[in-house]
């Protein structure tokens, strides 16, 4: 028999198109433009353009005092802002040499875990929208409102806080939030079960997500990839764990790994990481210590010349800031280092070869924020 | 319903009026006719409306609160006029060709997929003497009618010029295809069972529902007609969070208006033809036979909003290993098995 595509390769003459997924598409997650070069279905390439929100965050730092900079990285990754916050407030103390109070510590523990579990959520919910499901985004973001309660309560925003202060945080917790965290912890408890029943029993689900995206070890090392996704692909690196900061050795967690490292081993490393997060949230709650929320600090801040690199596990992977002061009010320079940016830069290894749906799905189960990649 | 069909008796009488009517204003007789024919496909329309508009509102409500949420609820009592409002919306938007569209086979392609749907509501018993036209290859009919709408969508998804559609237009024609062959084989088990094709027949041959002797069938059936509507898990012609909306990213204003309108009408008809074949029709005691079709049809279409608002979206591949590895295989045992429990009993 005769094979037309060998045979007769005129006959069946094919093209390449290019694809421009984006920057205004449903599942890229925001202004993300991917150029998809397509053989029918499947990518033959994938390149990724972003810069679309680019808001010159890092400039901005040297016009804004220390303080006053705080509120800006709540923009950075808006769904992990308490963490931004951290590694600024982490660098800027570590060049001034301030003294966080032991209780500031626990309430930092509190917020970023509260935080890293409300951003997993919105992953979830949207990880399920990418791949047709509507209804877990609905359920999520029910739970999810339930964490920015918490948040309102506590500082009366919903997602940029703008609660860390250096040398603490603005202000104790308010007496009804210690119940009301505990109901939710307790609430919570059960709910990886529901989104089992909804997504993770689910063959379709498990068919879509299995073997799809397959990131090894070393690629991951040689992006730089860092956080759920490097723990998918069965690396235990947490810096809570392997670089512990602030108080995070006073409390029993697992570091979740998987050692598939395909999208359903992104997808466990997550959810499980959820319930850890609860874990320490409840160990906090119990353990909170009594005293001050804040140092003294003064007023007008000048930080003696020197530079800083200080770096924290948020949501998405390792993020830090790097800053260096010229003894003035203001840092003279500041460079942020987002997880996402090396994230999305091995998306390309990745969707190599795969179909258009795919993408899709490897592109939600890399957890990218594209105001963190365009700063 | 009965107002909105002309039963069988009826329409003779009223056709007789307009005969008389036309030769009475000087026209030929063909004009009542015409008028006539005209008529029954108003009727026709305004059902097809009506059922669209409350399946959309069930649909919406329904999702609502599968998804702990309460659905619309602005407009009207519980948000009832929603679909009134958002018709309006659709009716009055500009209708716009995108400057690289091949300007005619756009314009007409979502009036080929809404026809494809509308012309088989035609031949769907409702009720026992409640049928639009009675044919006696009724099945044969419905299944050949609704074919062509994948023309329609080849041509939406080409002449859009737009790549997001082509995608689309290309992956519906293969899933259609595909689910053809185990949808049209599943029904020809009832058809051996029963032994005719004509739609009243059946019905009236089921003393106890088919579904009871076809189960396999029935299931084989049910997600050929889901993945034949376009619906979620086999929705990747439009799959939204891949290829925005599919064939129909470029359409606005009422050409997009039929193309939901042929979608909730594919879905109607199908779960018609599941009510008719599997669970008995009109048949059923103590309500007029219309209110246990619809009924039958409705636990059907429950079925499809079930689906869509709770299960992922299957790959291209993966619904193509479905159809053609699982579905078509097991479609054609259950056709050997009726056969040979037919021959043997």
């Amino acid at each position: 028999m005769r094979n037309l595509e060998t045979d007769y390769p005129e006959a069946l003459k094919t093209e390449e198109i290019t694809l421009n997924m984006g920057p205004q598409h449903p599942s890229t997650h925001g202004a993300l433009r991917l150029i998809l070069r397509l053989d029918g279905e499947r990518v033959v390439s994938a390149r990724p353009d972003f810069g679309y929100v680019h808001r010159g965050l890092e400039k901005m730092a040297e016009s804004l005092s220390y303080v006053q900079y705080i509120h800006i990285t709540d923009r950075i990754d808006y769904l992990s802002s308490i963490m931004n916050e951290w590694s600024f407030c982490l660098a800027a103390e570590a060049l001034a040499g301030i003294e966080v109070p032991r209780k500031a510590e626990y309430l930092r523990v509190l917020t970023a875990e509260l935080c890293r579990i409300s951003s997993h959520l919105v992953w979830l919910g949207a990880m399920g929208m990418d791949l047709g499901a509507f209804t877990p985004l609905t359920y999520t973001f029910r739970e999810r409102e339930m964490v920015l309660e918490l948040f309102d309560l506590l500082c009366g925003q919903r997602m940029t806080f703008n609660y860390f202060r250096l040398g603490g945080v603005v202000r104790d917790l308010p007496p009804e939030f210690t119940k009301q965290t505990q109901a939710f912890i307790k609430y919570f408890e059960r709910l990886p079960d529901i989104y089992d029943q909804l997504l993770s029993d689910n063959p379709i689900f498990l068919i879509r997500m299995r073997d799809i995206g397959h990131l090894s070890p070393a690629t991951a090392h040689s992006h730089a990839v860092t956080g759920p996704n490097l723990r998918g692909s069965g690396v235990a690196q947490d810096l809570r764990r392997c670089e512990p900061y602030s108080v995070y050795p006073d409390f029993d967690f697992q570091v979740v790994t998987c050692q598939e490292g395909d999208a359903l081993a992104r997808y466990r490393v997550r959810v499980e990481e959820m319930r850890q997060s609860a874990r320490i949230v409840a160990q906090v709650l119990e353990g909170l210590p009594e005293g001050e929320v804040r140092s003294k600090v003064p007023r007008v801040l000048k930080i003696p010349p020197g530079e800083a690199y200080v770096r924290v596990e948020s949501s998405r992977g390792i993020q830090g800031f790097y800053l260096v002061s010229d003894g003035s009010v203001k840092p003279a320079r500041c460079r942020i280092r987002v997880p996402s940016f090396a994230n999305l830069s091995v998306l390309p290894q990745l969707v190599k070869g795969v179909k258009v749906a795919d993408v899709v799905a490897i592109l939600g189960s890399l957890d990218i924020i594209i105001p963190e990649i365009d700063r | 319903m009965r107002y909105l069909f002309a039963p069988a008796e009826l329409f003779p009488i009223l056709l007789e009026g307009l005969r008389g009517l036309a030769v009475w204003a000087g026209l030929p007789v063909m004009a009542g006719d015409w008028a006539g024919a005209a008529l029954v496909m108003f009727g026709l329309f305004a059902f097809c409306a009506l059922t669209v508009m409350v399946l959309v509102y069930a649909e919406r409500k329904i999702a609502g609160h599968m998804q702990a949420r309460i659905g619309p609820m602005r407009v009207g009592w519980h948000g009832v006029l929603q679909v009134i409002a958002d018709t309006i919306k659709l009716i009055v938007k500009e209708t716009w060709v995108p400057g690289s569209a091949d300007r005619w086979v756009y314009r007409c392609a979502p009036y080929v997929v809404f026809t494809a749907g509308f012309l088989a509501l035609i031949a769907l018993p409702l009720d026992r003497d409640l049928t639009p036209v009675h044919l006696n290859l009724g099945l044969i009919y419905i299944v050949a009618v609704g074919t062509p709408g994948v023309i329609g969508i080849l041509m939406a998804g080409w002449s859009s010029g737009n790549k997001y559609s082509l995608i689309g237009g290309m992956r519906s024609a293969a899933q259609m295809i595909s689910y053809e062959v185990p949808l049209l084989i599943s029904l020809m088990g009832v058809v051996m069972i029963s032994g005719t094709l004509d739609l009243h027949m059946i019905v009236e041959s089921q003393r106890v529902p088919y579904i009871i002797f076809q189960p396999l069938g029935f299931l084989i059936f049910l997600i050929s007609a889901v993945a034949e509507t376009n619906r979620n898990p086999f929705d990747i012609p439009e799959a939204e969070s891949e290829l925005t909306a599919g064939f129909h990213t470029e359409y606005g204003g009422i050409r997009f208006a039929y193309f939901f309108l042929a979608e909730y009408v594919n879905m109607f008809v199908l779960s018609a033809l599941a009510a008719t074949l599997f669970l008995g029709g009109w048949q059923g005691p103590w309500f007029p036979g219309w209110v246990w079709f619809l009924a039958k049809t409705g636990a059907i279409l429950f079925l499809f909003i079930w689906f869509r608002w709770t299960f992922p979206r299957f790959r291209a591949d993966q619904l193509m290993d479905l159809s053609w590895k699982i579905l078509t295989p097991l479609a054609f045992l259950n056709l050997l098995a009726t056969g040979l429990i037919l021959v043997l009993l």
